[in-house]
Parts: C-alpha cells; sequence; structure tokens
C-alpha cells in the first residue's frame, strides 16, 4: 500500500513540478518566474523525500535539505535583485 | 495500521502539492497566484514529510527527527519568501497597479512598502546612504 501511495505521490509531484515549468516559461513578469522557481523548489524536496520513501533508504534526506536551504537564499536574492537590481551592495 | 497511517499522509500531501501547483498555473493574478504555493504546497511537503518520519520509525524501525528540521526551515521560509515576493511585485508594478489598491485608513499614509526609508541611521543599524 506504501508502494502505491507513494507512487501516485510521485506523479503528483512530478505534475507539480511541470505545471511550475509551465509557469515558469509562460509567466508575464519576472516575480512569477521568481514564483514558479520557489515553487518548483519545494515540489522537488516532496520529489526527493517521497523517493527515499519508495526506495526505503535515507540516504536522500540531505539533498532534500540542500534543496530547503538553497531554495530560500536564491528566492530571497532573485527578489532584492528585481528591487534593487543588484544582490551584494 | 502504520502502513494505511503512511499511504494515507502520502496522499493527503501529493494532493494539497498538487492543488498549490495547478492553483500558480491556473489562478489568473499574481498576487492570487502567490497563496497557492505558499499555503498548499508547503502543507503539502510538511504531510510528505509526516508520512517519512512515520515510515522510517514503524517499518525500518530508525526513529529520527531529521525530516522535521526540514519541516521548520520551510515553514519558517514560506513567509518570508511569499513577503518579499509581494513586495517586489508591488514595486515592480507600481505605476500599473498603484491607483487600484486599497487605500490604508489613515488619510495621506500610503503603504508601508512604497514608504521612504527613515532619514537618520534606521532601526537596522544601516548607514544612511550617501
Amino acid at each position: 500500500m506504501i508502494e502505491w501511495a507513494a507512487l501516485v505521490a510521485l506523479a503528483a509531484f512530478g505534475l507539480g513540478v511541470l505545471l511550475c515549468a509551465w509557469r515558469l516559461w509562460r509567466g508575464p513578469d519576472l516575480v512569477d518566474r521568481v514564483m514558479a522557481l520557489d515553487t518548483m523548489m519545494v515540489n522537488v524536496i516532496a520529489l526527493i523525500v517521497t523517493w527515499s520513501i519508495w526506495q526505503g533508504s535515507s540516504v536522500f534526506f540531505e539533498a532534500a535539505l540542500f534543496f530547503a536551504m538553497i531554495g530560500f537564499v536564491s528566492t530571497v536574492a532573485f527578489c532584492r535583485y528585481v528591487l534593487r537590481g543588484l544582490i551584494i551592495e | 495500521m502504520a502502513d494505511m497511517l503512511i499511504a494515507a499522509l502520502l496522499l493527503v500531501g501529493a494532493f494539497f502539492g498538487l492543488v498549490g501547483s495547478w492553483g500558480l498555473v491556473r489562478l489568473p493574478q499574481a498576487m492570487q497566484r502567490l497563496h497557492a504555493p505558499t499555503k498548499a504546497t508547503t502543507l503539502g511537503v510538511g504531510g510528505v514529510l509526516l508520512a517519512s518520519i512515520a515510515y522510517f520509525g514503524w517499518v525500518r524501525a530508525e526513529w529520527s527527527v531529521h525530516e522535521l528540521l526540514i519541516t521548520l526551515f520551510l515553514f519558517l521560509t514560506a513567509p518570508l519568501s511569499a513577503l518579499m515576493l509581494a513586495r517586489a511585485w508591488l514595486h515592480r508594478e507600481r505605476e500599473r497597479v498603484h491607483a487600484a489598491l486599497p487605500r490604508p485608513a489613515a488619510s495621506g499614509v500610503d503603504w508601508g512598502t512604497f514608504q521612504p526609508p527613515p532619514e537618520e541611521s534606521g532601526s537596522d543599524g544601516a548607514e544612511p546612504r550617501p
């Protein structure tokens, strides 16, 4: 049962990554693209965790934590670039 | 019993994650699109991380709470990134949307993010720019 649920969750989050990629490609504004990248990062975290449940090994945990940190920092850096035109003053 | 709980957590997390991503595509305006990923997708990831804790605890018999690190980090950073995105959008679309924004109650007071920074060194202790 866990395998089926993990497969469904993998499909759902993979579809979520594709939907975010559509918004990233289409997005009318730069902020929409940053938003799509942020959501894509969150979806990738969920994808990695679900994959580790499906595989039954916890070696992918550090990858998920890494994505969580890099996602937030990159979103803040992108927003700062949009606001100020430069990241480090 | 544990299998059913883990599967239910996975399915609920997948549902909310999909709702968030679908809302990102489907909603018409940027400020409305901001709602979907910051709330629904974060909740979906929380469900999947709870499922991961339960799976590695019950099935693999290796209890650990290091998934709670990701949960804590995401729940701390999702509102912050949403705030940054909203401010960036407001400043970027200021000429187009400023007249349509709802006015604050006090007359003559603009939105906080549009007000000029204080003259002397402010609360963050930054030096005034020359």
